[in-house]
């Protein structure tokens, strides 16, 4: 079976809009925003052409998007959306109820940076700020790796074992614009890679079964408590259960596409290295440039790159970081109150379970649209070096921050 | 006694050179805002204008009065705010029709109703420019030159003019941008009627509506000898309106908003209310919610009166 339809050169906007157009979704809702609204177009033109069978709503605001889908999604429709900064904020309280609903909706994030100040551009800052919404969130490097997220994205969300609503990051300007060879999956490789829809069998419209979703659950007695706290594992459970269906979906997708992608953690010439940039998205791609470089110097160097950041992949970045002596862990958003950035936190957090207390480096860099290149990479691995002399006790609890006024030659 | 210095139009703009399209109706409304404020003769530090997100939303940056830059279709709950702390300030808000009518709805409806004082230009091209070209709430169901919605939206738009009237604004005004000195003079109106009023502004998008340009031709002052002053009135009068009609449409007559204010009660005042309380057939009226610290209405009752009401209905 030839598995590729077509090549195609676009943006990584186009590319999730021919994931979602090949997954077959029933309903669409958007609300325009920057960097997010050429990729709905995309799709509503796929609706126009006839090559999509959905219903589009063209709605007045992300708060209405989400309420909108949620109401599709209970009903049995495969749903899409996608947002961007402040259209995930204004989403937010529609959001955060979408897991406990247990509703497997795949959304994009394109993401782009927080106000204020004002601001358009890429960065992170969106989706950490909901990093525990109890969404799944998978982050990409290029716009193949965001059209075959969202094919799997629908097969994880869906997953009985699972049942949560699943995030594709892709971040705003460079990949949402950024152009690249693409390859598009036929439609029947997709077809029996996804199987059949069944979205709301544990909250379906059924007359036989008349039921109101979503009572009150709690308060103080005993009765409503422990119900609130089964609910609250489910989902948890649902959670770590996401760890190795994501890893499966994965190797069945390689099976399917002939595209392989690592599940969790991305390990890129880990093998006797001495240090490690952990890296997140886009960004990847001139880390890895500066690693071969530096290899090339005779610097051993490697990149561990984070593809799931929820469920957080805490065995399998241990496993990676414990190939290292010194991390560089490089953000597009920042953890406010712990002067670094949200992965250098959650990466000391995984830490943990490899007993060994490595010097961990905070890189902020990539806010509101600013460029990483490779030459901050380069500094990035240079001054990871140069902690490894360093207990991590006298590390300087602070970020280093690329992109600042001060840094002189790297702007 | 210090002079006043005299300020023009110019003075009212700030530096920042405006990034709208050639041929947007936006540059016309700053020009008629600055005309507006020049002609106002207030000083710059007692306007505050406050805007949305979206092209129209720029219009702060281009001032040099206090302004701000909010969240998309929230100016007018930004702008009641300000009014609300600084009652002396002149409060504009401003925005587009995709910030104002869509996300902004709600507050739009309730701005109306709760008529504070402050005006609103409402900058109206029947599409999102800044996201380039998506259908806003005032577009026609039949526009299909957008990529989201290429055979159209299919719903109908909004008749601003009719959903403020709906929602009881105090004032409401017509101009088109292609006549920015008509609408210096509507905002002028509009600032010194008390209580909220509307501007409403057709301004082109000749980039995404190239069509608007049409609009200078469509556009009529209305033939009424005087603005309608009652709201059953205005929605007879302009329940057909074309949405050309330009002009002072509506000036109503209710008093601005003012925040209730509550005389602070004494102990007595307490003592008073409990013997016609325990007099009446029902002795624990309005004694169960009674609390220390500020209560429903941020009166703050005196511990003696407290524990005089809590003593005796234990």
């Amino acid at each position: 079976m030839n598995n590729i339809s077509r090549i195609v050169v676009c943006d990584g906007n186009e590319a999730a809009a021919w994931g979602v157009k090949l997954s077959r979704p029933d309903v669409v809702a958007v609300y325009p925003i920057t960097p997010q609204s050429s990729l709905v177009e995309y799709l509503s033109k796929f609706i126009a052409d006839g090559e999509l069978d959905a219903e589009l709503m063209n709605v007045e605001g992300e708060h209405s998007v989400l309420s909108a889908l949620q109401g599709a999604c209970l009903a049995g429709a495969r749903t899409y959306t996608a947002t961007s900064g402040p259209g995930l904020a204004f989403m937010f309280e529609p959001y955060v109820r979408t897991p406990g609903l247990r509703l497997p909706m795949v959304a994009s994030l394109v993401n782009r940076d927080m106000l204020s100040p004002q601001c358009v551009w890429g960065g992170q800052q969106d989706v950490m700020t909901v990093r525990d919404a109890g969404w799944i969130h998978m982050f990409c490097e290029s716009a193949q790796e965001v059209l075959d997220t969202v094919i799997m994205a629908y097969r994880i969300a869906e997953h009985p074992e699972v049942m949560l609503p699943v995030n594709v990051n892709h971040d705003g300007n460079y990949l949402s614009y950024g152009v690249s060879r693409v390859e598009i999956p036929s439609q029947p490789v997709v077809d029996a890679f996804l199987g059949d829809k069944n979205v709301n069998w544990h909250a379906a419209l059924d007359p036989d079964r008349p039921m109101a979703v979503d009572p009150l659950t709690g308060g103080a007695d005993a009765e409503g408590a422990a119900r609130f706290v089964a609910y609250r594992q489910s989902l948890c459970r649902g959670m770590q259960n996401a760890l190795e269906v994501i890893t499966d979906v994965h190797a069945a997708w390689r099976c399917a596409s002939g595209r392989a992608f690592a599940p969790l953690v991305e390990e890129y010439r880990l093998e006797d290295a001495e240090i490690a940039l952990v890296t997140i998205g886009s960004m990847s791609g001139a880390a890895k440039d500066a690693v071969d470089a530096a290899r090339a110097a005779g610097i051993a160097a490697g990149v561990i790159r984070i593809k799931t950041f929820r469920p957080f992949p805490v065995e399998a970045v241990a496993r990676a970081a414990g190939k290292v002596r010194a991390l560089g862990v490089v953000d597009r958003a920042v953890s406010y109150g712990w002067n670094c950035g949200p992965v250098c936190q959650e990466v000391q957090g995984a830490l943990y379970r490899t007993g060994r207390a490595i010097p961990v480096l905070s890189f902020i860099g990539g806010l509101a649209g600013a460029d990483l290149t490779g030459a901050h990479f380069t500094r990035a691995i240079e001054a990871t070096r140069q902690a490894l002399a360093t207990p991590p006790e006298a590390l300087a609890p602070a970020p280093v921050w690329l992109n600042a006024r001060d840094e002189g030659v790297l702007r | 006694m210090l002079d006043t210095p005299v300020l023009t139009a110019q003075d009212f703009k700030s530096d920042i050179k405006p990034i709208w399209c050639p041929g947007c109706g936006d540059y016309s409304v700053l020009t008629a805002l600055a005309k507006a404020c020049a002609e106002l003769a207030r000083p710059r530090e007692s306007i505050a204008l406050i805007s949305g997100i979206g092209c129209s939303s720029r219009l702060p940056a281009y001032t040099s009065v206090y302004g701000f830059h909010g969240l998309h279709g929230r100016a007018l709950a930004l702008a009641a705010g300000v009014k609300l702390a600084r009652p002396d300030l002149t409060v504009i808000a401003a925005g587009g029709d995709g910030d104002g009518l869509s996300i902004g709805g709600n507050h739009f409806l309730h701005a109306c109703r709760r008529n504070v004082d402050m005006t609103y230009i409402l900058m109206d091209n029947q599409v999102y420019g800044m996201t380039k070209g998506q259908a806003s709430p005032t577009t026609a169901p039949d526009w299909c030159e957008s990529k989201l919605t290429p055979e159209g939206t299919g719903i109908s738009p909004v008749a601003p003019l009719l959903l403020a009237l709906a929602a009881g604004v105090n004032f409401f005004a017509r101009g088109f941008a292609g006549n920015p000195n008509d609408l210096a003079r509507l905002i002028v109106a509009g600032i010194n009627h008390p209580g909220f009023s509307i501007i409403h502004v057709l301004s082109p998008c000749v980039t995404f509506r190239a069509e608007q340009r049409a609009w200078k031709q469509a556009v009529h002052a209305s033939d009424a000898a005087a603005p309608a002053t009652l709201q059953t009135e205005a929605l007879t009068r302009f329940a057909a309106d074309d949405g050309f009609t330009t002009g002072i449409l509506f000036a109503g007559s209710k008093p601005p908003f003012m925040p209730p204010r509550h005389a602070v009660r004494t102990a007595a005042d307490f003592e008073r209310d409990y013997e016609i309380a325990c007099k009446s057939d029902s002795p624990s009226i309005g004694v169960s919610h009674l609390s220390a610290g500020p209560g429903r209405r941020g009166v703050t009752l005196p511990k003696s009166a407290i524990d005089l009401f809590n003593n005796a209905t234990a």
